[in-house]
C-alpha cells in the first residue's frame, strides 16, 4: 500500500515535470514567473486568481520573474490534489452563454467593447490591463466593433 | 409603486448576477487563453525540436560522405568514380569567362532579360518578374552567380562597415521570397541611403530559394559597398542538398548541374562576418569559448562551425550544442569576454526563430534577429529587421506575411498544432520498429504499458527533448487500467503508396533513412545518369555499415531487382523511395 502511494506521488511528479518542461525554453529547470498560471491550468487545476497570487508569491526566487523547478515540484505535489478538488469546475458552454447575456443588459446579442471592458475590469476577478487589450483584440470583430458572443462560444 | 424604489430594488437584485456573470467569463477566459498558450508552446516545441533533428542528421549525413570517399575506392576496382562526384573540385567547363555565352536564350523566352554590369533597371527587372513568379534563364542565372564569384573572392572574411555616412540595417532570412519583398516595399531598395547586412540562410526554405539569393547577389553586384551578405549554415553543401539541390534541378533541368555547383561556390565564398563601427559584431550563429576575431579573419572561409551553428544560452560557459549536433551553447560569460577582448558592445545572431522576430539575452548584450514570419506554421512567428543608426542603438521592426495580423487564435493555434503532431506521428512511424521493441521490453499485458515508460521509450529512440506525458492524451490512447495501448500511436499513419516487396529489415531501414538515402543517391546520380547495380550494391553496404543496420547482400540484389534496374541500367530510385514516406492516412484518400 505504502508502495503504490509512493509511485502515484512519483506519477503526478512527473506530469508536473512534463507540464513545466513546455515552459521551459533554455532546459534548465526555470520558468517565467507570469507562465505558472498556464502550466497550472494544463494540469488540469483551476484556482481562483487570489489563490493562484498566494502560489506564485511562495515560489517565485527573490523577485526575480523566475520559479525553479525544485520548488515548484514539490510546492505543486502537495497542492495538486487540493486545487483539483477544490478549483472551479469549468464552465459549460450554456451557463458561459447565459453569463454573457447577463452583461447584454439591453438582449442586443453583442456586446460592445467598452461594455464588456468595465465589467471585465471592474467586476468579479478584474482583468489587468494587458488581458483586457489582448482580450479585446481576441475577440472584437473589427469591422463592426463588437463582440459577437454567440460565435465566439462556437469556438 | 415609485419608478425610483423599482430602480434601486432592481440594482441590488442584478449587482450580484453582474459580478457571478463577470467572474464566470473572466474564468472562462483565463483558461482559454493558459490551454491556448500551452498548445502554442508545445507546437512550436515540436517544430523545432523535428527541425533541429533534420539538421542533426544531415551533419551526421557529412560524416557518413567522408566515410564513403575513404571506402569506396577500396570497394569498388573501377577507381574513384564516386569521390569525382563528391569531390567540390570545379567542372573545368565552369571556369571558362565565357561558359555563359555558350548557352542561347531562345526567342520565345518571357522572363527577365539582364546585361552586365548590372544597373538599377536590371535589378527592377527582376524584382518585378519575381513578383510575377517567372523564373530567370539559366544563361543569366551562370553569369550572375560567375560576377558575384569573381566579386566575393575579393572580400575578406570580416567585413567592417561603418555608420558615419549612413543607417545600417540586419536582417536575417530563409529563403522567404515574400518576407523579402516586404522588407524591400517597407523598408526600401538596397541603395546608398538603405544599405543592408543580410545575416545568412537565404536558401533552403520556402520554394523561391534561387529567386531570394538571385536578388541578393544582384543588390551586391549593383551596390557592393552598401549590401553585405553573411553566409549561414544553410549555404553550406550538405546543408543545403536537400530543399535547394531538388528546387534547383526543377526549376533548370538542362544546368541544373552547373548552376549547383557554382551556388555552391558562391557560397563557400561569402563572408562570415560584419563588424559595424568596430562596436557591432554580426554573424550568423554565434560564439564558443574558441572564438577569436583576429584567427576567423585569416582562415580559409570553410569548415565554420562555431560562427554559423551556435546558440546562446542563459547559463555560464560553453557546451557542445547536443541539440543541433553542431556548434554550441555559449553562455553570458563567453559573450562578455568576446566582447571586451574586442571592444565591442553587442553581438547580432539570427540562427533561431523567435516567436517575435527577435529577442534580447546576455543582459542586452547579444540579440537574435528572425526575419522569415510563419517559419513553422501560418502564424507560428512574426518576422523582425534591425535598424542599427549612428549611435548604434539597434531599433526594431516587426511584420507578419499573412492574411490576417491578430493575434493568435484558437483556429490557427488548432490549425498549427494538427500539423505539429502530423509531423511527430510521421516521425513515430518511421521509427516504429525502434519503438515497437522498446514497448515490448516493458510490455505489462497485451500491448500496453504504463505512462512512464511509453514516454521513456519514446524520448530514448527519438531524442527529441518533448514533454511526452503532456502531448499523449494527442498521440497514443489509454487502455481502461489507465495504461498507454502503445500501437494507437501508428494508427493514422501509414505509407504513401503500397509498399514494394522488401525484407522487413530493410523496410526499417528505408523508413527511417529515407531522406538520407534519397540524398545520397542524389549526389551519386548528380547529372541524372546511370547508376550501375555494382554502384547501387558498393553505396548500400556502406551505408548500413555505416548505421550498423544488418541488411544482407541478398536483401540488396532483391531491392535492386525490385526497382527494376532495365536493360540500359537506369533506376529511379527517388520513384521508388516516395513508397516510404510516412503520410497520414487521411491524406492518401485525397
Amino acid at each position: 500500500r505504502a508502495q503504490e502511494e509512493a509511485a502515484a506521488g512519483t506519477e503526478a511528479e512527473l506530469k508536473i515535470r512534463s507540464a513545466f518542461e513546455v515552459f521551459d525554453h533554455d532546459s534548465n529547470n526555470t520558468v517565467d514567473v507570469r507562465e505558472t498560471g498556464a502550466i497550472i491550468s494544463s494540469l488540469g487545476c483551476f484556482p481562483t486568481q487570489a489563490d493562484l497570487h498566494a502560489f506564485i508569491a511562495e515560489l517565485e526566487e527573490d523577485q526575480s520573474g523566475h520559479v525553479h523547478l525544485d520548488k515548484f515540484l514539490p510546492v505543486m505535489t502537495k497542492r495538486l490534489h487540493i486545487y483539483y478538488f477544490f478549483s472551479f469546475a469549468p464552465a459549460s458552454l450554456k451557463s458561459l452563454n447565459l453569463g454573457l447575456q447577463v452583461l447584454d443588459k439591453e438582449k442586443k446579442g453583442h456586446l460592445e467593447p467598452d461594455e464588456l471592458t468595465k465589467y471585465m475590469t471592474q467586476e468579479g476577478e478584474p482583468f489587468t490591463q494587458e488581458e483586457m487589450e489582448e482580450m479585446l483584440t481576441a475577440l472584437v470583430d473589427p469591422k463592426k466593433n463588437c463582440v459577437h458572443y454567440k460565435e465566439l462560444i462556437k469556438n | 409603486m415609485g419608478c425610483g424604489s423599482s430602480v434601486a430594488t432592481e440594482t441590488q437584485v442584478r449587482r450580484p448576477e453582474t459580478m457571478k456573470a463577470a467572474v464566470l467569463i473572466q474564468r472562462w477566459y483565463r483558461r482559454y487563453m493558459a490551454r491556448l498558450e500551452m498548445r502554442r508552446r508545445y507546437t512550436w516545441n515540436i517544430f523545432q525540436s523535428i527541425e533541429y533533428a533534420g539538421e542533426q542528421e544531415q551533419l551526421q549525413l557529412s560524416t557518413f560522405f567522408t566515410y564513403m570517399l575513404d571506402n569506396f575506392t577500396q570497394l569498388n576496382g573501377n577507381g574513384p568514380l564516386i569521390s569525382q562526384l563528391l569531390d567540390p573540385v570545379v567542372d573545368p567547363w565552369l571556369d571558362r569567362e565565357t561558359c555563359f555565352n555558350l548557352i542561347s536564350v531562345p526567342e520565345s523566352y518571357s522572363g527577365p532579360r539582364i546585361s552586365f554590369p548590372l544597373s538599377v533597371s536590371d535589378t527592377n527587372a527582376l524584382l518585378s518578374a519575381f513578383k510575377e513568379h517567372q523564373t530567370l534563364h539559366a544563361r543569366y542565372v551562370l553569369q550572375l552567380l560567375y560576377e558575384t564569384k569573381k566579386l566575393l573572392k575579393q572580400m575578406p572574411n570580416i567585413v567592417h562597415l561603418s555608420t558615419s555616412y549612413t543607417k545600417d540595417i540586419t536582417i536575417d532570412l530563409h529563403g522567404r521570397l515574400d518576407d523579402l519583398l516586404l522588407i524591400f516595399y517597407k523598408n526600401g531598395l538596397p541603395s546608398a541611403e538603405t544599405p543592408y547586412v543580410f545575416n545568412g540562410d537565404f536558401v533552403d526554405r520556402g520554394k523561391k530559394s534561387v529567386e531570394v539569393v538571385v536578388l541578393l547577389f544582384a543588390y551586391v553586384l549593383l551596390y557592393p559597398d552598401y549590401m553585405h551578405l553573411n553566409r549561414g549554415n544553410h549555404e553550406d553543401h550538405i546543408m543545403n542538398l536537400y530543399g535547394f539541390t531538388k528546387e534547383v534541378m526543377q526549376k533548370y533541368r538542362t544546368h541544373g548541374r552547373e548552376i549547383l555547383q557554382l551556388f555552391q561556390e558562391v557560397f563557400s565564398l561569402l563572408p562570415i562576418a560584419t563588424v559595424i563601427d568596430g562596436k557591432v559584431l554580426i554573424v550568423h550563429g554565434g560564439i564558443s569559448d574558441q572564438t577569436d576575431l583576429e584567427f576567423l579573419s585569416s582562415i580559409e572561409r570553410n569548415k565554420i562551425v562555431d560562427i554559423l551553428w551556435s546558440d546562446p544560452k542563459t547559463q555560464e560557459g560553453c557546451s557542445p550544442n547536443t541539440f543541433r549536433g553542431g556548434g554550441c551553447y555559449f553562455g553570458p560569460d563567453v559573450t562578455r569576454r568576446l566582447l571586451l577582448q574586442h571592444g565591442l558592445q553587442l553581438l547580432i545572431r539570427s540562427h533561431e526563430c523567435k516567436q517575435e522576430g527577435y529577442e534580447l539575452c546576455h543582459d542586452g548584450r547579444v540579440i537574435t534577429i528572425f526575419s522569415a514570419s510563419n517559419y513553422y506554421e501560418d502564424g507560428s512567428n512574426r518576422g523582425a529587421y534591425i535598424k542599427l543608426g549612428r549611435e548604434l542603438v539597434p531599433r526594431f521592426y516587426q511584420y507578419q506575411v499573412s492574411r490576417t495580423t491578430r493575434r493568435l487564435t484558437l483556429t490557427q493555434v488548432r490549425a498549427a498544432e494538427g500539423s505539429a503532431l502530423r509531423a511527430l506521428k510521421e516521425k513515430l512511424f518511421a521509427h516504429r520498429s525502434e519503438l515497437i521493441a522498446g514497448f515490448q521490453q516493458n510490455e505489462q499485458n497485451n500491448t500496453s504499458v504504463s505512462v512512464s515508460e511509453w514516454a521513456q521509450v519514446l524520448e530514448s529512440v527519438l531524442r527529441l527533448d518533448l514533454p511526452w506525458r503532456t502531448l499523449r492524451p494527442h498521440l497514443a490512447r489509454l487502455a481502461a487500467d489507465g495504461s498507454v495501448e502503445y500501437l494507437s500511436c501508428f494508427e493514422d499513419m501509414g505509407p504513401g503508396l503500397p509498399l514494394p516487396q522488401v525484407t522487413p529489415n530493410l523496410a526499417k531501414t528505408l523508413f527511417r533513412y529515407r531522406t538520407n538515402i534519397e540524398i545520397i543517391f542524389n549526389i551519386i546520380d548528380k547529372d541524372h545518369s546511370l547508376i550501375s547495380i555494382e554502384e547501387f550494391r558498393h553505396t548500400w553496404r556502406l551505408f548500413s555499415a555505416h548505421l550498423g543496420a544488418d541488411i544482407d547482400d541478398g536483401a540488396i540484389d532483391d531491392l535492386a531487382r525490385s526497382i527494376d534496374f532495365n536493360k540500359d541500367g537506369s533506376i529511379d530510385f527517388t520513384e521508388f523511395l516516395e513508397a516510404f514516406r510516412v503520410v497520414h492516412k487521411l491524406d492518401v484518400k485525397e
